[in-house]
């Protein structure tokens, strides 16, 4: 019982350091404006922390829930959608590559970065009905695999650092 | 103590051995495919000729012919294009710089050949890919 509502508690307090991630990172102005789709992803800082914390399940509750509150707050519905395809496909990998424990936590968190500008571009073909998009991957690609370093860093030194395991922060 | 934690830095070492790995593996796979997309890009079959951002004439990429670009304010500055072969050149430019009579034919999708003195843009497309071209010819 206790348990529970320590792990509750736990979401929510992810859920909105994530959902604050967001935002600041709504407020950084575009790095190449020109090719939509290029930033950091900071809210994966926690995403990849819940993960390597407490689990598959509770990272894809985040995220979820993340992804909800933030398209209803500063996006659209499709936006939700890419943002759902890119952010599944991307958590199923990082789960797989998390079990088989080959990569540390940054190249666990490329990948990640990696498959959730692809998962987008493969679900904006699928809607849009073209291939031009292909180029667009590329790009893409290069540009999630310089913010997964990044986001790996910084999730690296959370995990590292923060402990939830018990009240007070003994292990 | 020391007995544990010698191969745990060796199981760190290794691992971040293997995310740089994973990530020189990564960008070569990306610069291969960017390579491979280029290679084999898909060839185009009309040529948009635009001037100063406004569609200036549309032709088929796959019958020879020549035209004549006349910009300017009475028509005096001439890009000569010539379509040939399935490939689109210009042959000569009364431009200071020259620089579209010495760019190589095009015939892929999404080449363009542009002269900024003129402001001709000429771009390979392929017809109903993107905005429908209105045929003039």
């Amino acid at each position: 019982m206790r348990k529970t509502t320590r792990k509750l508690a736990l979401l929510g307090l992810t859920t909105a350091i994530a959902l604050v991630f967001a935002y600041v990172e709504a407020l950084i102005p575009p790095i190449f404006s020109a090719v939509p789709g290029i930033k950091l992803g900071l809210p994966n800082i926690v995403i990849i922390f819940v993960l390597y914390k407490m689990g598959v399940f509770e990272a894809a509750a985040v995220s979820l829930v993340r992804m909800l509150v933030v398209s209803l707050l500063f996006g659209s519905p499709t936006m939700f959608f890419y943002s759902l395809a890119g952010a599944t496909l991307s958590l199923i990998a990082m789960a797989i590559l998390k079990k088989i424990n080959v990569f540390s936590i940054i190249g666990v968190s490329v990948v990640g970065g990696v498959l959730h500008n692809v998962g987008q571009i493969l679900l904006a073909m699928v809607v849009l009905g073209t291939a031009a998009l292909g180029y667009y991957l590329i790009l893409l690609a290069i540009a999630g695999t310089a913010a997964g370093v990044f986001i790996g860093l910084c999730g690296g030194f959370a995990v590292e650092r923060i402990r939830i395991d018990r009240p007070g922060g003994g292990k | 103590m020391d007995q544990t934690s010698k191969p745990e830095k060796q199981t760190i070492k290794r691992k971040l051995r293997n995310d740089i790995i994973l990530i020189a593996a990564l960008i070569a796979l990306v610069v291969l495919v960017g390579f491979l997309v280029r290679l084999f890009r898909g060839a185009g079959d009309t040529v948009v000729v635009e001037v100063d951002g406004k569609v200036y004439g549309t032709y088929d990429l796959n019958v020879d012919r020549t035209v004549e670009i006349r910009t300017g304010e009475g028509g005096e500055e001439l890009n000569l294009l010539v379509i040939e072969g399935g490939k689109a050149r210009v042959e000569t430019a009364t431009c200071p710089d020259g620089i579209c009579a010495a760019h190589r034919p095009i015939s892929h999708q999404g080449e363009s050949i542009v002269c900024l003195p003129h402001k001709v843009v000429i771009t390979v497309k392929l017809a109903g890919d993107g905005d429908d071209p209105d045929i003039v010819s």
